[in-house]
């Protein structure tokens, strides 16, 4: 028996979320009393890998076929059901992103196993199994039975913390039984910057909208986000403008995330725009309207004109940090 | 070439969510219900390429599982210009059994495209769409936010971590799509509305599926506190808090 973690590397190394995942993982493996099997797929180095037992994995899984230099969502879903059943999986963890949103639900299907999906906290209980998730695009949350033998969990990013242990892990070569004619996915281009922090990674997202009034005011948006290690983003108007490229663009029809703190600057914080934001831990709120509804999801607020909090707000944060 | 877009009925994205019988139903008094946002955009997209003759796109088929409560949800649909319907004919329970009687659909009618909402606004599963690939065992691609046809073959934009790929798999397949497929969603037009009156939507029964999960109770966000707020000229002071009070910096 085991709790098996699908992992994510990127450029070789893991993301946060992947620590996140093996972390809760640990746990349900504890609840279950059974132990947790991280697998990772693509070329990491041990050194790397070894990180993935501080968190608790207790076994590493790597595979490293060129097979899977190629994310095609059939061969990735079959090698991760392959490798659930030979570890007699009781619970599979898989993040809840776009590349988990794309294997989980075949490997649920593959194993017929239920899936509970955008889950945030640890399992309720475990007989039954029952998870907690977010519905209604966060408006509610729903208490749900996973009724399989084999259960599937995809976790909501940033919602678990992560947890360290003197843990170590041993770390094993798996082959599993894909082959080439499997992978139908052709890649014809891509289009990827490296280097760059990724949004729904941050901790901290300094975020700007209609109420920015032009894209040559977002230099303070930067500066912001740069002093605080944090990553930018926007509101729906603004990527629809152009002012900032679609790939911020934050709320329940762009990116949802959940960093430790949000601030938003010129968002008057519509329901779609919660959506996308209202998992964030703390949210900051910088509106010249002290009626805009952002004021009901933040914990703290300045009422005033982003032109003139911006500048002493970055003044004051250079202030701190220079300590 | 004949695409299937397979749409969710769900709660406008502005209703104020109310449980009843002890927080167990949602309760739908007083609802508006729509098609799921993202599934709409998927719909958009399929017209979109079906005006485009070059294309080779024939018709476009709206897919529902669910009961009759959903037919003006699916006219919509159609007065948006999906040339007919199928709806199956059972109350959704999970994404395993929808997504069990969507491949029916598919295995019965036979079409070239499938294309899915990335969710549901109301369940936020994410996990029809690729389901229903793997009960068909098709190729899936999930998050295109581009999807077009050139000289036959699917031209697909999928996005990943910090940057978008273009990638091609063989139809039949899956599209799970978001944003960026399609702009805004396109709006029935009067002649569309006269139009949809007329159009089949086609009834079929229900294959036996197992459900796999069961909501248990639902739970309403907790309440927040007041937002503190901080005067304008005064940002040390929110900086403190966020250092001191949140120590989220």
């Amino acid at each position: 028996m085991s709790v098996l973690i699908f992992t994510e590397n990127w450029d070789g190394k893991f993301k946060k979320l992947s620590f996140e995942l093996v972390s809760y993982g640990a746990k349900v493996a504890e609840m279950l009393g059974t132990s947790a099997v991280a697998v990772s797929i693509g070329n990491v180095a041990d050194d790397e890998l070894t990180k993935l037992g501080k968190y608790g994995a207790k076994k590493i899984i790597k595979l490293e076929d060129e097979l899977f230099n190629i994310f095609d969502n059939k061969s990735y879903s079959a090698a991760i059901a392959e490798i659930a059943q030979k570890e007699e999986a009781q619970v599979i963890i898989i993040a809840n992103n776009n590349m988990g949103k794309a294997i989980a639900p075949r490997i649920s299907v593959k194993l017929k196993a239920a899936i509970g999906s955008c889950v945030s906290k640890l399992p309720l209980s475990t007989e039954p199994f029952v998870v907690y998730k977010k519905v209604y695009s966060g408006n509610a949350f729903a208490h749900v039975e996973l009724k399989t033998d084999v259960k599937i969990i995809t976790l909501a990013q940033n919602s678990f913390d992560l947890i360290e242990s003197s843990n170590e892990a041993t770390i094993e070569q798996a082959s599993v039984d894909v082959n080439e004619s499997m992978v139908q996915t052709k890649i014809k281009d891509v289009d990827k910057q490296t280097g760059k922090l990724l949004l729904t990674d941050a901790e901290i997202v300094v975020a700007g909208g209609r109420g920015m009034k032009s894209p040559d005011n977002w230099t303070p948006i930067f500066e912001l986000a740069e002093l605080l290690g944090g990553a930018t983003a926007c509101s729906r108007p603004v990527s629809d403008e152009g002012w900032r490229p679609h790939e911020e663009h934050t709320g329940q029809t762009g990116k949802i995330i959940a960093p430790n703190l949000y601030i938003a600057i010129g968002i008057s914080g519509a329901t779609q725009h919660l959506a996308g934001v209202s998992s964030s831990k703390c949210i900051v709120a910088i509106n010249n309207d002290k009626d805009a509804p952002i004021f009901e999801a933040a914990q703290y607020g300045i009422v005033g004109d982003a032109a003139k909090v911006l500048p002493k707000l970055v003044d004051a944060v250079k202030e701190v940090k220079s300590k | 070439m004949k695409i299937l877009v397979c749409i969710s009925n769900v709660p406008d994205t502005t209703t104020k969510i109310k449980f009843t019988d002890n927080n167990t139903k949602f309760d739908s008094t007083g609802v508006q219900w729509v098609i799921n946002p993202w599934d709409e955009l998927a719909l958009t997209r399929a017209l979109e390429l079906k005006d485009d003759a070059s294309t080779g796109v024939k018709s476009v088929t709206v897919g529902h599982v669910g009961t009759a409560s959903a037919d003006p949800t699916i006219r919509k649909a159609l007065a948006i210009g999906a040339d007919d319907a199928i709806r199956v004919n059972i109350e959704p329970t999970d994404a395993y059994q929808v997504a069990a009687q969507l491949a029916e659909v598919v295995k019965a009618e036979q079409f070239d495209i499938i294309l899915c909402g990335i969710e549901s606004s109301d369940f936020n599963g994410s996990t029809v769409g690729s389901m229903v690939a793997e009960f068909l065992d098709y190729p899936s691609v999930s998050a295109v936010s581009g999807l077009n046809i050139e000289d036959g073959e699917p031209v697909i934009t999928r996005e990943i971590d910090g940057g978008k790929e273009i990638v091609n798999v063989p139809a039949p397949f899956v599209a799970v799509v978001q944003k960026g497929v399609a702009l805004e969603p396109r709006i029935a037009s009067m002649r569309g509305i006269m139009q949809a009156r007329t159009k089949a939507i086609k009834v079929m029964e229900p294959v036996d599926v197992d459900v796999l999960t069961e909501v248990v109770t639902f739970e309403p966000p907790q309440p927040k506190p007041e937002c503190v707020f901080v005067e304008e000229d005064n940002p040390e002071k929110l900086i403190e808090l966020l250092q001191n009070e949140a120590k989220v910096i």
